[in-house]
């Protein structure tokens, strides 16, 4: 049903020096502690990052509930942040696409795509046979979604442990590590174009409107990137 | 209704709103061909709305970054990208780096 070893090939991206465990471990132990101070039991933390597994959503919905918004409220937030998640899956999922392989992997194995899982996959796809693709990214998938739950759960029960500043610390690492991992995948015109153009316009469109600010951008700078910014060689 | 009720309905609009997106990605991506036009033009707003995100969580960050000062958040940032860079593209030595840097910059300054 699944390949076994291509699986474990997956997994074994949390190993390394380009792990995405240290990002990962980092911003979910300050989650788990954000939560905890949010008023969240252990199980609603673990839920949480069990079902949801998606910081920034789940950023958003500690502050909407911190300020008394609606479920309306929380889902529209929550969705227009996670949105991103549309495209990324669009970008990546078709390059593991496979007519062997069962749909149902798919339409699982979509919940495991985050920004760290996602970029390491856009990173390695290529050493695997495309017919064992989606196996090797449930085993990507699986070892950032375990780590981020587990690691939920240790911030949760270390909050008590943690001043502002440290958690402040902890905060950075997620930000720091996906711009070196972005800083590293523009190896042409067009990527450097879509990612300086997308950190530019974020700030410009979030004074102009914060909720859509990301999408607005993301969308101007890929689709200029895709018209104008010089020559082939996407990835 | 009560806070722990409100929190587990939260939880479920949260992942419902989340889901969505992936699961409607995964639907989409069975017709779009990796070699499309489409599919790279789907390839650069995702890489661009990732970028715009990153920049987000720094210069409008929600959560407990919002209560560090933006210009020393933009000051370690830079730090640890040249570090990166000089590094040849190291990712452990940025990523601590950025966290120590961070906290003592924000416990003393």
């Amino acid at each position: 049903m699944i390949n076994r070893k291509i699986f474990f090939q997956g997994l074994k991206a949390l190993k390394g020096s380009r792990s995405p465990a240290i990002p990962l471990a980092a911003c979910f132990i300050a989650l788990g502690a954000l939560l905890k101070d949010a008023g969240f039991n252990l199980q609603q933390s673990i839920a949480s990052s069990f079902f949801t597994y998606a910081l920034p959503g789940q950023l958003v919905m500690a502050e909407s509930l911190l300020v008394g918004a609606s479920l309306l409220n929380i889902f529209l937030a929550v969705w227009l942040v996670n949105f991103r998640l549309y495209p990324m899956t669009i970008s990546l999922f078709p390059l593991l696409k496979h007519k062997s392989q069962p749909k149902w992997k798919y339409y699982l194995s979509c919940h495991f795509l985050a920004i760290s899982s996602w970029l390491i996959a856009k990173d390695t796809y290529k050493k695997v046979e495309r017919k064992y693709r989606i196996d090797f990214w449930i085993g990507i998938g699986i070892g950032t979604w375990t780590t981020a739950v587990v690691t939920t759960v240790l911030g949760y029960l270390a909050a008590d442990y943690l001043n502002k500043d440290m958690m402040i610390g902890l905060a950075i690492v997620n930000p720091v590590y996906f711009f070196c991992m972005m800083i590293g995948a523009m190896n042409n015109l067009k990527m450097a174009t879509a990612v300086i153009g997308g950190v530019i316009l974020s700030p410009i469109f979030f004074i102009l409107s914060a909720e859509w600010a990301i999408l607005y951008a993301g969308l101007t700078a890929g689709t200029v990137a895709f018209l104008f910014g010089g020559k082939n060689g996407f990835k | 209704m009560d806070l722990n009720n409100f929190i587990v309905l939260a939880i479920v609009v949260t992942s419902l709103a989340t889901f969505t997106s992936r699961f409607l990605g995964a639907v989409t991506s069975e017709k779009v061909d990796a070699a499309s036009k489409l599919f790279q033009w789907f390839n650069y707003v995702a890489y661009a709305t990732l970028a715009a995100l990153l920049a987000r969580m720094v210069i409008f960050p929600a959560g407990v970054l919002a209560s560090s000062d933006i210009s020393i958040r933009i000051v370690v940032l830079i730090v640890c990208l040249v570090l990166f860079i000089i590094t040849k593209k190291n990712l452990i030595i940025p990523t601590v780096t950025a966290a120590f840097l961070l906290s003592a910059l924000s416990a003393f300054l």
